[in-house]
């Protein structure tokens, strides 16, 4: 009990002086975090839109799949994208493994699935009525598309919060393709699990109390923007 | 919407502080163990290298087995492990070339400190470990073909035991710190080496005593070995020989020889030759 409280106190003083260091591996977290994010919601919205509003063959056997892969692993992912980033591997002449780009790579794998399927969802779950209207009013299937993805934008927003969550609480597949090095692809996930290995349970302990606040103020933003949304919606 | 576009373009700012620049060429990568980076010891040397040379070694940390196979695949310039057999069958199989002996530290074998098997005062770690077997003690393996694990597997053999699969040998497949807790919350004995050992026993608050050390068999041998650039053409071949020279140099011995830990423990013994 006694050390969860020092854990607290300590992540107090931590923030409150705000060491450069840490100041480092907070914003190379956000940005690898951010812009696997980014890229997982350029390729993954369009694609759930897409199998949303589209019929084609084996759509359902699609859909599983994709669900099936908002799980995966990160471990697995990891040692997937080292095996490709390797020196030995198919895409080792980029020269990537042990860099922030092996993260983000590895971080959008896992953020793709989710953004995808759970933008799938939101577009299906637009009602029927304003795709129909929008096409008797003469609109091309591309302005269509874009109609139903703005009338399902929060539940997109959702679905990018969801997937924010995921990368940046995942320390499995950063750890094998970024190596973990101090100053380069150290970020706060990966830090706590050294720690812990070296036994600092109280700083592992506050860097997690420093995650959480982190993790709620970027939620929070996002909350209230839905909100805000959905209020003007609702007008 | 237009609040929407405010956080994203202020994120997108955000990100743009931090270069995605991969590593320039005066960085090296050196793929190690566990035990020198959770020591302290490359916290210490490798800003004396940096400053003198402007080269920036990059310490990718993991098991022995890991640090060699990342080697083999051109993942790393510079492997330095202790694992001396692996190590030398690596450069034979052309994955390595510029193999040395850069320092020692040696196993110990720990246990709980009332020494339920009564292994105290005992000299070969082998007949030890045999002692360990047969009174039902727990003995915890990091089973992570680490250099430790391996040094462990070796002493069983000799001890003419196979541990593996056996009630109370308990695999964990985690790093030295790590199995050393786990032995001590299990009441188990384990082979550990005697940089971690001292470093971490009274951090981590441990209830175990040092059983059995000074047995020849326990010497562990730290080597360093440049990854062969005409295997892999992209290792910076030149930066590498650099960090090697320097480790066997009388300035590297040196600063191996002053490193201490937080209790002013010394724990490697620089032996270049």
């Amino acid at each position: 009990m006694n050390l969860l409280i020092d854990g607290f106190k300590s992540a107090f003083f931590l923030i409150l002086h705000l060491y450069p260091e840490l100041w480092n591996i907070i914003l190379l977290s956000l940005m690898v975090s951010g812009t696997a994010l980014v890229a997982a919601t350029i390729l993954g919205l369009p694609l759930g839109a897409v199998i949303g509003l589209k019929r084609f063959r084996g759509k359902s056997i699609f859909i599983s799949a994709m669900n099936t892969f908002m799980g995966l692993p990160p471990v697995v992912v990891g040692l997937f994208v080292y095996l490709l980033l390797s020196r030995s591997g198919p895409l080792g002449f980029m020269g990537l493994l042990y860099t922030p780009s092996a993260m983000i790579i590895a971080q959008t794998v896992l953020a793709f699935p989710i953004v995808a399927a759970l933008c799938h969802s939101a577009v299906v779950h637009v009602d029927p009525i304003i795709r129909q209207a929008a096409a008797t009013l003469g609109a091309t299937p591309c302005q269509v598309t874009i109609k139903v993805i703005r009338e399902a934008r929060y539940g997109i927003l959702s679905a990018i919060i969801t997937a924010f969550g995921r990368v940046m609480a995942e320390v499995g597949a950063i750890l094998i393709v970024g190596g973990n090095i101090a100053g380069y692809t150290r970020v706060m996930t990966t830090t706590i699990a050294l720690e812990t290995d070296k036994g600092n349970f109280e700083l592992a302990l506050a860097l997690g109390v420093i995650l959480l606040v982190i993790s709620l103020v970027i939620n929070a933003i996002l909350h209230i923007v839905q909100r805000k949304g959905m209020m003007e919606a609702g007008r | 919407m237009r609040l929407l576009k405010a956080v994203l373009l202020s994120v997108l700012m955000l990100l743009s502080l931090v270069p995605l620049s991969s590593a320039d060429s005066t960085r090296i990568r050196c793929a190690s163990t566990t035990s020198t980076q959770n020591s302290g010891l490359f916290d210490f040397i490798l800003p004396l290298f940096e400053k003198k040379t402007g080269i920036k070694v990059d310490v990718v940390a993991v098991g022995t087995g890991a640090a060699i196979e990342i080697g083999k695949r051109g993942d790393a310039d510079v492997v330095f492990v202790h694992a001396k057999e692996q190590e030398l069958k690596a450069v034979e199989e052309g994955f390595f070339i510029n193999r040395h002996d850069v320092m020692y530290n040696d196993f110990v074998l720990i246990g709980p400190s009332n020494d339920p098997a009564k292994v105290k005062g005992m000299k070969s770690a082998a007949d030890a470990l045999k002692k360990i077997a047969e009174s039902g003690s727990l003995f915890v393996s990091r089973g992570d073909k680490s250099g430790t694990h391996t040094r462990e597997l070796s002493l069983w053999k000799k001890a003419g035991r196979e541990p593996v699969g056996q009630k109370w040998y308990l695999e964990v497949g985690q790093g030295m710190e790590k199995t050393q807790r786990i032995a001590d919350e299990k009441r188990a004995y384990t082979l550990t080496d005697r940089g971690t050992w001292l470093a971490t026993k009274d951090k981590d608050k441990l209830d175990m005593a040092l059983v059995l050390e000074g047995d020849p068999t326990l010497f562990n041998q730290y080597g360093v070995m440049a990854v062969n650039p005409e295997r892999f053409k992209t290792v910076k071949r030149k930066e590498a020989m650099e960090f090697v020279n320097w480790l066997l140099s009388q300035e590297g011995q040196a600063a191996i020889a002053s490193f201490r830990d937080k209790n002013g423990n010394r724990l490697f013994v620089p032996n270049a030759k």
